[in-house]
Order: C-alpha cells, then sequence, then structure tokens
C-alpha cells in the first residue's frame, strides 16, 4: 500500500489518538472521584493511589499478583468484545465463569491417576465447554426465541450460583467437610495432575496469564483474520446486511456469545486451577467465587476499545487495581471494595462519553474513506480480509 | 414430617412468602415505570444495594425505621436521577451503562458499611400494623392483615401504578414515549422529562426496595440483595411490563423461597438440595421469557435513546 496524503493522514491520527483518549478520561475522571472519596474517608489521595501503584506494579512480586489477578479479566474482557463486536450483550460474565469452573471441577476430580499432559488439557477444556454451553443457551434463546439476552444472561447468573451451591454443598463436597462435620462447601483438593504449571517452583506465576494472552492474540485472529470473524462482525454491524449477503444472522449470534462463555468459561476454569487450595469453594454467590470478573471484565473491554489485543494492558491495569486495592487497605485502612466502587464509574464515563467517541470514530472514518478511495486504482481485490471493519 | 402440613406453618409459611416478595414487588414496579417510557435501567442492583445500606444505617442512627425508610427512597431518588441523566441525557448505552451504577452500588455500600459499621449490629424493624377487625379473620387474617406498613404499601403500589400508567396524562407520556418517542414529541411532550420521571420513580422504588429489605432482616451485609435486583428485571418481561403480572412474578419467587425456607429449616430436604429448590424460580422466568416474547410486545423504544432529529 502506498501512503496516503500526508494531510489526510494527520487529521485521520488526530481524531484516532482523541477517539483513545476517552477510555482514558474515563479512567482519570474515575480516579479523581476516587481521590475525593480517600480523601472523605480520611486518607491522602496522594499516598493512597502511591500506595495503590506501588502495591501493584512496584515489585516483582507485585506484578506476579497483578498477572494473576488480571487473568480472568483478560478472559472475561475478550469474550465481551466477540459479543459486543457481534451487537449481542452478554451480562452473564458471572455465571459463565461458574459453569466453566464447575465443569472443570468435576472433570480434574475423576483424573486421579491420569497423567498431567492428558489430564490438565482435559481440565482446561472442560472449562471452555462449560462456558460455551451457559453462552449458547441464551444464544440460541436469543436467536431462535427472540429472548433478550440481557434478561437471559441475567437469568442464568442466577442459576448457575444455585447450581455450583447444590454441587458444592452436596455431590461435589469434600468427602473430609462431612467426616469432621463442618461442612464447608468446597471440593477436595484437586488431582495434583491439573495443578497449573508454576514457572518458578514454589513461585505463584502459574501459566494461566500466558493461557489469557495467547486466548486474546487467538480471538484477535480469529475476528479479523478469518471468514467466520468477519461475519460475526458484519452481522454485528448490521444485521440486515449480513443477511441479504448471505449470512444467518441466527447462527453468528449463537456463535458469538458461544464464544463469548468459552472466554469466561476458561477464566473460570484457570480460578479453579490456579487457586492457592486447588479447589472450588462458594460463599453462597458469584462474586464469591469470581470476585466479580465477570462484571468487571465488561470495564476491561470497554477501556480496550472493545479490541481484544487492547484490552490485554486493559486486563493489567484494571487487575493492578485490583491488587492495588490490598495495598491501600493496609496503608489507610480503606476497604477494597473502593475499587468496585471505581470500577463502576468508570463504565458510567466510559458509556456517557461514548457518543462524543462517535463522533470521533465517524470523523476518523470519513477521512480514512476517502484515502481507500484515493487507492482504489491500485488495488482491486475484495475487502474480506476485513481491515475495513476494523474501529477499536 | 406430617407437622408441616398443620395450618399454623402453611399460614407462615404463605405469609413469609410475601414478605420476601415485597422487595422484588417495590424494584420491579419501579422498574416497569422506567421500561414503559423506554428506559432499560440495569443498575437496579446496585441502587438497591446503597438504598439498603443507606436505610441500615439510618435506622442504627436515629432508631428509627422510618427513617431509614426515607433515607432509602432519598438514596434512590438521586441514583435514578443520576441513571436518567446518563441514559436520557447522554444517551448511554443501556445494556452497559445500568451495569456501571451495579459496580458503584455494590462497590460502595460495602465501603460504607466496612468503614462506617463494620460489625454487624441489628437494628430495629418495621413494627407490625394487624388491621382491625379484619386481621381477625382466621387464615387469611394472618396471611393477609398482620404485616408491617412498608409490605401493604407495596402491594397497595400494585394498583395505583396501574392506574397510574393506564389512567393518567402522565401515564399516557410514558406509554406514549416508550412506544413513539418522535410522535409524542412532535404532540408536545417533552421525551426527556417523562423519562427522567420514570426512571427517578425506578429509582426512588428501588432505594425503597434495599431499606425494606435491609430493615426488614434488621441487618447489612455485603452484596445483600444477592442479585434480586436483577430477578427484579427480569419479572418485568415476566409480567410483560404490566404491575399486575410483576405482582405475580414476584409472588412466585416469595412463596418459592419461603417454601425452600421452611423445607430447609425443617431438615426435610438435605442442605444442598433445597439450592437445586431455589433454582425453580429463576428457571421459571427463563421459560416465562421464552413464552413472553413471542406473546408479548416490549414497549418499541425500550432501550433506544431518544434525540431530536436523530
Amino acid at each position: 500500500m502506498t501512503s496516503p496524503g500526508s494531510a489526510g493522514r494527520r487529521s485521520r491520527l488526530a481524531n484516532q489518538l482523541l477517539s483513545y483518549s476517552v477510555p482514558v478520561l474515563a479512567v482519570l475522571g474515575a480516579l479523581a472521584i476516587g481521590a475525593v472519596m480517600l480523601a472523605m474517608l480520611g486518607a491522602n489521595p496522594f499516598s493512597g493511589f502511591w500506595a495503590m501503584a506501588k502495591g501493584a506494579f512496584g515489585s516483582s512480586g507485585a506484578l506476579v499478583e497483578t498477572a494473576l489477578k488480571s487473568t480472568p479479566l483478560l478472559l472475561v474482557g475478550v469474550g465481551i468484545t466477540i459479543a459486543f463486536r457481534a451487537n449481542v450483550i452478554n451480562i452473564g460474565g458471572e455465571g459463565q465463569m461458574v459453569s466453566g469452573a464447575l465443569a472443570t471441577t468435576v472433570i480434574a476430580l475423576g483424573m486421579t491417576d491420569v497423567p498431567s499432559w492428558i489430564a490438565l488439557p482435559l481440565a482446561l477444556l472442560a472449562g471452555l465447554v462449560g462456558g460455551a454451553i451457559w453462552g449458547a443457551i441464551p444464544g440460541a434463546l436469543k436467536a431462535y426465541f427472540g429472548v433478550n439476552e440481557i434478561l437471559s444472561t441475567i437469568m442464568l447468573n442466577v442459576v448457575a450460583v444455585q447450581a455450583m451451591n447444590f454441587l458444592l454443598r452436596a455431590p461435589l463436597i469434600d468427602p473430609k467437610e462431612i467426616e469432621r462435620g463442618t461442612r464447608i462447601p468446597q471440593t477436595a483438593r484437586l488431582p495434583e495432575s491439573t495443578d497449573l504449571p508454576l514457572f518458578v517452583e514454589n513461585g505463584r506465576l502459574h501459566i494461566g496469564p500466558f493461557i489469557g494472552v495467547l486466548a486474546a492474540v487467538l480471538v484477535y485472529m480469529l475476528l479479523w483474520r478469518t471468514t467466520s470473524g468477519y461475519r460475526l462482525r458484519a452481522v454485528g454491524q448490521s444485521g440486515d446486511a449480513a443477511r441479504y449477503s448471505g449470512m444467518s444472522v441466527e447462527r453468528n449470534v449463537v456463535w458469538a456469545l458461544t464464544l463469548s462463555g468459552a472466554m469466561a468459561g476458561l477464566a473460570g476454569a484457570i480460578l479453579v486451577l490456579g487457586s492457592e487450595g486447588h479447589r472450588m469453594v462458594t460463599d453462597g454467590s458469584t462474586i464469591g467465587f469470581t470476585g466479580s470478573a465477570g462484571f468487571n471484565g465488561i470495564v476491561t473491554a470497554l477501556f480496550g476499545g472493545l479490541h481484544p489485543l487492547w484490552t490485554i494492558p486493559s486486563s493489567f491495569l484494571f487487575g493492578g487495581l485490583l491488587v492495588g486495592a490490598i495495598a491501600l487497605q493496609r496503608a489507610a485502612q480503606v476497604p477494597t471494595a473502593l475499587v468496585l466502587a471505581l470500577n463502576g464509574l468508570v463504565v458510567l464515563f466510559v458509556v456517557s462519553l461514548d457518543r462524543y467517541r462517535r463522533q470521533l470514530k465517524e470523523r476518523e472514518e470519513r477521512s480514512a474513506s476517502a484515502i481507500a478511495i484515493d487507492q482504489e486504482g491500485d488495488d482491486g481485490s475484495p475487502p474480506p480480509s476485513g481491515k475495513d471493519l476494523e474501529d477499536g | 414430617m406430617a407437622d408441616i402440613f398443620t395450618s399454623a406453618v402453611i399460614v407462615a409459611t404463605l405469609s413469609s412468602g410475601i414478605r420476601l416478595a415485597v422487595p422484588l414487588l417495590l424494584a420491579s414496579v419501579g422498574e416497569a415505570f422506567g421500561q414503559r417510557s423506554g428506559v432499560l435501567n440495569l443498575g437496579v442492583d446496585g441502587i438497591m444495594l446503597l438504598g439498603a445500606f443507606g436505610g441500615y444505617y439510618t435506622t442504627l442512627k436515629t432508631q428509627s425505621p422510618w427513617m431509614g425508610l426515607a433515607a432509602g427512597l432519598a438514596i434512590g431518588m438521586a441514583l435514578g436521577l443520576l441513571s436518567s441523566v446518563i441514559s436520557v441525557s447522554l444517551l448511554a448505552e443501556q445494556g452497559i451503562s445500568g451495569i456501571g451504577v451495579y459496580l458503584f452500588g455494590l462497590g460502595m455500600s460495602d465501603l460504607l458499611f466496612q468503614r462506617l459499621v463494620g460489625t454487624p449490629l441489628p437494628v430495629k424493624s418495621f413494627p407490625k400494623v394487624p388491621i382491625p377487625g379484619l386481621s381477625e379473620i382466621p387464615v387469611l387474617g394472618d396471611l393477609f392483615f398482620n404485616h408491617s406498613l412498608p409490605i401493604y404499601l407495596a402491594f397497595l403500589a400494585v394498583p395505583v401504578s396501574t392506574l397510574i400508567i393506564n389512567r393518567t396524562r402522565f401515564g399516557m407520556n410514558i406509554r406514549a414515549v416508550g412506544e413513539n418517542p418522535e410522535a409524542a414529541d412532535s404532540q408536545g411532550v417533552s421525551v426527556v422529562k417523562v423519562r427522567y420521571a420514570a426512571v427517578t420513580i425506578g429509582g426512588l422504588m428501588a432505594g425503597a426496595a434495599g431499606a425494606v429489605l435491609a430493615v426488614g432482616l434488621g441487618i447489612f451485609q455485603q452484596n445483600l440483595t444477592n442479585a434480586q435486583g436483577f430477578i427484579a428485571i427480569a419479572l418485568v418481561y415476566f409480567g410483560a411490563w404490566r404491575p399486575l403480572g410483576v405482582m405475580a412474578g414476584a409472588l412466585v419467587y416469595g412463596m418459592v423461597s419461603a417454601v425452600v425456607l421452611l423445607l430447609k429449616t425443617r431438615g426435610i430436604i438435605p442442605l444442598g438440595a433445597s439450592d437445586l429448590a431455589a433454582m425453580i424460580p429463576a428457571i421459571i422466568t427463563v421459560l416465562a421469557l421464552v413464552f413472553a416474547a413471542r406473546r408479548f410486545r416490549a414497549p418499541t423504544a425500550l432501550t433506544k435513546p431518544f434525540m431530536r432529529g436523530g
């Protein structure tokens, strides 16, 4: 491709930068409110944020914790990008994480005396499948019965949490808990063959974060380098246009929610297999298990501009906030729940600024299409390789 | 085992089912107002949680459950207004913005609770107000006429809301902006004002629902609602956007919860199986969504932001 006219390029770049600045502004806005909240709670905002930053990124141990905390956010976030690109809203990350984790737990418990190279991939795959099923159901309900996916994913979160409580209190409960009579709703320690391999012996860093990054790259390639991904995005851009060109909107809606759920399910699998106790525990609520990652993943994806690759640094930032909050609690006795409240504010800022971002993007696309028309002479090939649909 | 079929136990269970239905009922009737006007507020659970904390904390400090309820109403109204600004004025994507309100409420209520209260102290609940005469009727009296005031008011809200939506100018405007905002706008109805009002009513009722939940139980804890606000949103669909239908859905939830609680505390079903039973209303709701999707039409402009000339 020849380089486009420099004037057009400059304005396009400027618009692009401005449109990227929206999520950054959102986080800055949330942090500003966070600073006010810290001050009201009697903590110095500057030393508070400094303690957070140090706690999250200040040492190799901190970075490891941040990487571990950001993994579920990354995977759920990547799943959210798939759904949103296909114009379906997935609020069911929590339930999909739980169902993936349950599938992983069931399979892993049956893997005693199975070598690790079989047991571990199977356990991870079970998580993918468990989450995929929990995504496929609302997908099919939307595609074939016209059920609003926001509602069905919400309700499936509720079903998943009851299923978890049932399974962990009765059939899957650690037999020792019954012997002792303590009846803590948790499974037995999963077979060691399903432990996620560690990088340093007795260290904390397991391969979970790398699985997350790998999944993000694969999803990026799927969405922008394959026909199947092109179809997903085409359906997301305009269902009618996609239908006229012979694509099945229904099938793509199901596919998008299935993939989206699979990513959340994988997050659940890694949460169980990489947990310190190597077992699944419930406190009766989904967030007790997921730490709200099913919702926080939405924040991560929005901050990453609904782009799988940008979701990687985004999740690292939000994972860092979660880890930093623990340091903040130690330094200034501010409960970690502060971060959850700030995440909520980030969402509110992002969606409130979204119209402004869209205006900028439209301007950017107009200048981009002007460039594309300039170049049409030397490049006659049809576009389904997909770059032209990219807007993240 | 047989003793659970005595009339006293049945009445007590049904009566607790009615109590358990009330937070859901209040939240989802309020949500119905917003949805009829074309705005989906997904933040109900967050508003309920903050209303619950506000209600609990105020009751703790003032010893008056009524002040607690007032605090819940005020917090709900403020958050309803905030939700309207975001959804109506800033035209945000309604499928996501409410998640922001939810996360904010979930985090903030927990933060405030830990900072201001710490150890859960029980508070005084609403006193029971037996209705003279009616509460003397055997069985029915205990079932319907021996509750606290907020419970009567919550059920009174059902016919009142039906009247407002179907029989008043304001209700007509709500329906108009929910079905065809362009037409309503051209008739001189302010789409923005009507939607602000409807969403704020929803927030108000969600705040009240939270306060009634927390003060009714006499406690607060992290994530007290445990997703009841989300269920309330689904119940609006379940009830086909009509207060009466919403009430039916809330009662199904309340009754099943009460029965599950009874079976669990009496040890009739093992602890684990009660979770399985608690799943039933959620599954019923999913089936109802499937049924309703074909049968009842959602307000045409639901989730669609309105911009003049846009």
